[in-house]
């Protein structure tokens, strides 16, 4: 048996690389810096890494690959703009998970141990997150570049893993987040085994792992369509799992309830870009000729996602769940772009998904603003009256709503009307009139907390907004700049997109 | 056409010093009127050298334009903010930056002691921009922007004082009422868009002929509701009265020479509608008639001096309608009078501010007299803007108004004679009213408050009034010189090549004019000047008197034909809207909280529940792509 060794384009890997780097840099500061510098030298290199990153994809953004990596990745201009979106969203999440308040001392001990106590006042810090985050990032630049199966696995586990554990790291009421945690795990890995069952039979139908393979067997019709069936289920169970589809969706409120919230805005915001972004490629590219197939299904799950989402939302009382649900509609409202199934309909999911990813950070970089004595204030009736108290920060909050329930002037108003006339195009009347219906309903709820900041009288709690520190106004300024920006003149990155984004077959 | 690149400075100019004294606060509050007047001055400036390129031009060449930026582009629906300067539009640029500038001027003084005077400026530039805007404008949609603007900048000025409830209301009234009249400029807009794909002046003027008279009917209605909002015609004209609550440099620059005038602008420039729409032109005369006739009956009962001014500022705009609804032949005359009248109503409305600056700001003209003696130079100034206004020759006001006289007394019929004999009773009535002015405050007998010292005004405001006096003087000679401006006119409006049939010789109607003015004089100085006037408005006055005192009753017909209906039905879209749409959407929204609510149970918080979910959620994922595959 003879052995060749792999050709790797490193030009076109290396913002992973540099990123998977980074981390590594990261966990050696862990252990031989000092603890004082520690914080600093981890948010530095993270920052450094994702801004090399970041440059090193620009470099290469016009160079197009199906063997970068042995045909296991793809590199395409669809893929170039997962990878920035994914870098960008990093970069200002990094800026939130840097306020280390949010995180636990001894993320190890004991909740309420002796041990958790003298941590807190030797005021150690969880300077961890940032390698670890920059692993998850490493998994995420992987995941929508993924063009086989194993590959797709490897950077859904490698995405994964790390966000458990982050979960897991909240400083305030660390029951609960380490509830989160395992719950994420527990369900995260019972949807990964769905995940490696559905590449099985996809195996056992076309004889090959990679997306070309599976479109060559579906386009050639000759394998047991049975196998194709089952595979195309439960691979979409684990993807439809992590971007938080109905009915896959249970987990989500409760993580991003119970983990620190700069955790919950990077996990919203850049995994749903990943995952969103693997979906694309795997029904636009792997089953793009199966779609009488799937297509119908997941119509119908895109319809209930988005009503599920909006409809529990109102009942909501806790700002987190809230928004949970909000990107549980959400989600919804991003597979009318998969259904699509057309050009226009992944120039619209990229724009939905980087406008949405950057409102996301923004709206929870404000919720880590609103305290008491014993941390984030997130229970809804306690924020009535904030825009009387703190006019800017409530101001910007209500900006934020306003994009994620589209509104005219901001980015959420653009992403939802290019994607839903993509949806329209394609000829999925359903999903359009869902959608339409269920954007009602969410702004129901979003407006309602509006209403509840600027027109209720405060209560006398103490309940207070905090004074963001530099890092986090920059990522609030940030977010809403671009938010408001993409609302006003999209159409420069509009046209960026459309004549970047094609999935190279 | 040819384009020129400096138009837009005229409005950029004034927009910046809008905008450098509200962004710039409280800092700005040393320097800030001396901006803001030489951002006026420079925009007379940039308009003399415009008039002067344009008199190096030859006739057919001296409109041009600017394209500032493609302003809708929706398929092949494409509207440029652009900007048109032609021979129309030189007059009212130059008549607004050049009486604009000295009402700036005036204010540095006579505002000094407002605490707000930046603020004041502030709107005085943005009205001057936006007033430009409104002229220049190429487009009825461009030309709306401009009439919204100045909307906006005459509503804040009048409220400017908004401390006082009454001064309030007044900018609210005004702004209600020229919402009516913006209205049918809108409804203008878009039944010239619906019916003539265009809404661009050349765009239109190149159509009507080939449209059917029907719409161009319409337009023309909808036109004459839009000027007589803004210019305070009949029968929208009650707020025009009360806008006097505003500082009197802005009673004179907004409220009397420049914005009311802006509906003639709109008649005469629309001129190509109403060529083709007999009926609109109808009821533009009859609206000029009618006010002409209204607005003197209102001056004869005002003792308010602004009022009383504001009454005759409504009844010259009326004469400028008039002219403006005879055609071809009456733009030119329409315009000729509005410039006289930008001139010398300017000036009396500064001299009737000099006079309460001098009197404690009364307005009261019971309370005036004799202020000849103490004010000699806004006597003179005052008593030129009379002379000119009443139609003595050789003042401006005489050779505008008798050439509308005289065109209406042409229109030939029945129609000439009762429009002739309007505007000759409305002279006979104006001179009454502005004998009685001017006896009232300046040559009768002294009637004030013992702690009253009159005084003249210092130089920085009698200056301009000086200035627009001399308008007021030579203006008209100017423009009838050899037709002067008739001719300049003559290629955007049309001109005078029909023979018409002289109803009466030019030399009859100047007689009948003077002999009219001189009955008017002679009752006012009857009245007042050789009897003694009351201090306090006598009471035991007959009907008429009561009626005309309470300005022909226009607020109780508002109130009646408008007002009370107006609150029954938004009464009733009030209960519609709490009993119907409320009531659904608290429907729907109690649906949708009820099944989210039972929908949320699902969220049991066990792992293992959640488990289930994505257990069954794959099971009917696999069953349903089943069932559609086979």
């Amino acid at each position: 048996m003879t052995f060749t060794a792999p050709v790797l384009d490193y030009a076109l890997l290396a913002p992973i690389l540099i990123v998977l780097a980074g981390a590594l840099v990261g966990v050696l500061i862990e252990a031989f810096v000092r603890s004082s510098v520690r914080a600093t030298a981890q948010l530095f290199v993270a920052v450094a890494t994702i801004v090399i990153a970041f440059a090193q994809l620009m470099r290469v953004r016009n160079q197009a690959s199906t063997t970068a990596a042995m045909s296991s990745l793809t590199f395409d201009g669809a893929g170039v703009l997962f990878m920035a979106s994914i870098l960008v969203i990093a970069l200002i999440s990094i800026f939130l998970i840097a306020d280390q308040d949010n995180f636990t001392a001894a993320a190890a001990a004991v909740p309420g141990s002796l041990e958790e106590r003298e941590a807190h006042q030797a005021r150690v810090r969880t300077t961890e997150v940032f390698p670890l985050t920059l692993f998850a990032v490493a998994g995420m630049l992987l995941f929508p570049l993924a063009s086989d199966l194993i590959t797709l696995f490897v950077a859904l586990e490698m995405l994964s893993l790390p966000l458990y554990l982050m979960a897991g790291l909240s400083r305030y009421r660390r029951l609960a987040s380490q509830e989160a945690a395992l719950k994420y795990f527990l369900l995260g890995a019972f949807s990964s085994a769905f995940f490696l069952f559905g590449a099985a039979f996809l195996y056992g139908y076309s004889s090959s792992v990679t997306f070309a393979g599976i479109q060559a067997a579906v386009t050639g019709g000759s394998g047991n369509d049975v196998f194709l069936l089952l595979g195309i289920a439960f691979v979409s169970v684990g993807l439809l799992f992590k971007v938080g589809a109905f009915p896959f969706h249970a987990w989500s409120p409760d993580v991003y309830q119970g983990a620190p919230t700069p955790v919950t805005a990077f996990m919203a915001a850049a995994t749903k870009v990943a995952a969103f972004g693997a979906i694309l490629r795997i029904f636009y590219v792997a089953f793009a000729n199966a779609e009488w197939e799937w297509r119908p299904a997941v119509i119908l799950i895109a319809i209930a996602t988005m009503l599920f989402g909006s409809l529990v939302a109102i009942a909501q009382k806790d700002v987190k769940r809230m928004l949970a649900y909000s990107s549980i509609a959400h989600a919804g409202f991003l597979l009318a772009g998969v259904i699509a199934l057309s050009k226009s309909g992944l120039d619209a999911s990229i724009f939905y998904l980087f406008a949405y990813g950057v409102a996301t950070v923004g709206g929870f970089a404000i919720v880590t603003l609103v305290r008491d004595s014993a941390g984030e204030v997130t229970d809804l009736n306690r924020w009535s009256g904030l825009g009387k108290r703190s006019p800017l920060v409530a101001g910007t909050f209500a900006f934020f709503l306003l994009a994620f329930a589209g509104i005219p002037m901001t980015s959420g108003f653009i992403g939802k009307f290019s994607i839903f006339s993509a949806a329209y195009q394609s000829g999925s009347v359903a999903t359009l009139i869902a959608g339409v219906l269920s954007s009602a309903i969410a702004a129901f709820f979003y407006i309602r907390v509006i209403v509840l900041m600027f027109f209720k009288d405060p209560v006398e709690d103490g309940t207070s907004v905090v004074i963001p520190s530099a890092l986090t106004s920059t990522t609030i300024a940030i977010s809403a700049v671009v938010t408001l920006v993409l609302g006003i003149f999209p159409a420069p990155l509009i046209n960026f997109i459309a004549s970047t984004a094609v999935f190279l077959r | 056409m040819s384009t020129s690149s400096s138009l837009v400075y005229l409005i950029a100019l004034p927009l910046f010093g809008a905008a450098a004294l509200l962004l710039g606060g409280r800092r700005t509050d040393k320097w800030g009127h001396f901006l803001a007047t030489a951002m006026s001055a420079s925009a007379f400036g940039v308009g003399l050298y415009q008039l002067s390129q344009m008199l190096a031009r030859p006739t057919e060449e001296r409109a041009v334009t600017q394209k500032l930026f493609s302003w809708i582009a929706v398929g092949n629906f494409n509207i440029d903010a652009a900007l048109l300067l032609d021979q129309l539009s030189i007059c009212f640029v130059l008549l607004i930056t050049g009486v604009g500038t000295l009402i700036h001027i005036y204010s540095i003084s006579y505002m000094a002691h407002d605490e707000n005077r930046r603020r004041f400026f502030a709107y005085l530039n943005l009205f001057i921009a936006a007033m430009l805007l409104l002229v220049l404008g190429n487009s009825y949609l461009n030309l709306y922007v401009g009439w919204e603007g100045v909307g906006l900048a005459s509503y804040l000025l009048i409220g400017f004082w908004n401390q006082k409830p009454a001064y309030a209301t007044a900018s609210k009234k005004a702004f209600v009422m020229n919402r009516v009249g913006d209205m049918g400029l809108s409804f203008a807009i878009m039944i010239a868009f619906a019916t003539l794909g265009t809404t661009t002046f050349a765009g239109i003027a190149d159509v009507a002929p080939r449209a059917s008279e029907g719409a161009l009917t319409a337009i023309g209605i909808m036109l004459v509701v839009a000027a007589a909002g803004k210019s305070a015609q009949f029968p929208l004209q009650a707020w025009l009265g009360d806008a006097m609550a505003g500082p009197t440099p802005v009673s004179a620059l907004i409220h009397a020479a420049t914005m009311v005038t802006a509906g003639v602008y709109l008649i005469v420039r629309s001129h190509f509608i109403f060529d083709l729409a007999p009926t609109a032109q109808l009821v533009v005369v009859i609206v000029g008639a009618i006010t002409l006739i209204f607005g003197a009956l209102i001056g004869t009962a005002k003792d308010d001096i602004k009022k009383a001014l504001a009454a005759s500022t409504m009844s010259q705009i009326g004469y400028m309608i008039l002219a403006a609804g005879l055609g071809p032949v009456g733009y030119a005359f329409a315009i000729m009078h509005l410039l006289t009248h930008g001139f010398f109503k300017a000036s009396m409305f500064l001299g009737a501010g000099s006079v309460m600056h001098g009197m404690n700001d009364e307005v009261n003209m019971r309370k005036f007299g004799n202020l000849r003696k103490f004010m000699p130079i806004t006597f003179v100034t005052f008593g030129f803007g009379y002379l000119a206004i009443i139609g003595v020759p050789p003042f401006a006001g005489f050779y505008s108004k008798d050439a509308i006289i005289e065109t209406a007394f042409n229109a030939g019929g029945l129609k000439g004679i009762l429009l002739g004999g309007a505007a000759l009773l409305g002279a006979a009535i104006t001179a009454f009213y502005m004998s009685r002015v001017m006896i009232l405050t300046f040559t009768s007998k002294a009637r004030w408050d013992d702690e009253a010292h009159p005084h003249e005004s210092p130089a920085l405001m009698w200056v301009p009034i000086a200035i627009l006096s001399f308008g007021s003087i030579a203006s008209g000679f100017l423009f009838t010189r050899g037709h002067a401006l008739v001719n300049w006119l003559e290629p955007i409006v049309g001109g005078h090549e029909g023979n018409h049939e002289e109803f009466l010789a030019p030399m009859v109607v100047s007689a009948l004019a003077l002999t009219a003015v001189a009955i008017g004089v002679a009752i006012a100085l009857m009245k007042y000047q050789f009897a003694d006037v009351a201090p306090v408005a006598p009471v035991d006055v007959s009907a008429l008197t009561r009626l005309v005192r309470n300005d022909l009753g226009q607020d109780a017909f508002n109130e009646a034909v408008f007002m009370r209906p107006g609150i029954a039905l938004t009464e009733l879209a009030q209960k519609a809207d709490e009993s119907v749409v409320d009531g659904a959407v608290r429907g729907v929204g109690r649906l949708a909280t009820g099944s989210g609510s039972v929908l949320r149970r699902s969220q049991t918080g066990f792992a293992r529940s959640y488990a289930a979910f994505i257990l069954i959620g794959a099971v009917i994922l696999i069953a349903g792509i089943w069932v559609v595959t086979q």
